[in-house]
């Protein structure tokens, strides 16, 4: 289980490490399954690329869970996330290989607030690009 | 072809009521390739304060999506799936879900409109106990490329 941050030790405008995640096609699938969502954009080359996308591309949830995970991961498992919202500013292409596409997200603790809750905002990028832009956590720690 | 405007402001009834189960939260986190025992293990959900095993934050996009589908899908909606992406998502939760938790989703259409030459559509979606307890509202923008009126 990963380490717990309280609010006290939090201080605004710290950097949190970068993380990486990685999406290949083996992740969409199974995305698929588990969230119910089989737009075709997200397992068929063939209908990505006809109806103008480079590629196969992630569910947008795909890579926002990876910005969750990546929240969660950093404030500990007592922490509970009030707001998480981001836009999604560029898609997540992944190539028909084994390694598929990186995902990587930074995060800055923007503001403590009242009532223990702290805001990070956060970015992701995969290939040099923003794949996430506008993207906040609130979240109260113990 | 584009989105039919008169489903603005529609608010679609809840459909069946949504068991979330064990099961199915290690399938998301599994998914997601997320490792955390929180997500599968009753004992570490327990150790870290909840009452069973807890869904990851994007979670309720599962029921969003499922309550969501029904009204999408409506031909007079007159949605290109095909040429749908995500635009935009945020969650505002009272709490985390947790397994056991049976809940309903009501889905609004909260706004529809043409930017440049995609058409974006935004659902609200209300995710409550059966007993009537706020856990989350999920707001979505969908964007059909090329779909502007």
């Amino acid at each position: 289980m990963s380490d717990q941050v309280s609010y006290d030790e939090v201080e605004a405008g710290a950097e949190l490490a970068p993380a990486s995640y990685q999406a290949t096609r083996l992740s969409l699938v199974k995305y698929c399954g588990a969230s119910g969502d089989f737009n075709v954009i997200h397992w068929n080359e063939r209908i990505a690329k006809s109806v103008g996308l480079p590629n196969v591309i992630a569910h947008g949830m795909f890579t926002m869970a990876q910005a969750g995970r990546y929240v969660t991961d950093w404030a500990g498992p007592r922490a509970t996330v009030v707001e998480f919202g981001v836009r999604f500013s560029a898609p997540v292409v992944v190539p028909d290989d084994d390694i598929g596409a990186a995902i990587t997200v930074t995060g800055q603790v923007e503001e403590k607030l009242d009532g223990n809750l702290v805001v990070l905002a956060l970015t992701a990028r995969s290939a040099d690009v923003k794949v996430l832009t506008r993207a906040r956590a609130v979240v109260r720690l113990p | 072809m584009a989105i039919n405007r008169e489903y603005l402001g529609k608010t679609f009834p809840p459909g069946e009521p949504y068991e979330v189960s064990r099961v199915k939260l290690a399938e998301f986190a599994d998914a997601i390739g997320d490792p955390s025992p929180i997500y599968r293990d009753r004992g570490a959900a327990q150790a870290a304060g909840y009452a069973d095993v807890v869904a990851p934050p994007t979670f309720p996009i599962v029921i969003s999506l499922s309550a969501s589908g029904r009204a999408l899908a409506d031909p007079g909606l007159n949605l290109n799936y095909a040429m749908v992406v995500h635009g935009e998502q945020r969650f505002e939760y009272s709490r985390p879900l947790v397994a056991g938790d049976v809940v309903t989703a009501q889905v609004t259409i909260a706004d529809i409109k043409d930017v440049g030459r995609n058409s974006m559509l935004t659902t609200k979606t209300e995710i409550k106990t059966v007993g009537g307890e706020h856990v989350c509202t999920a707001h979505s923008t969908l964007v059909e490329r090329g779909g502007a009126a």
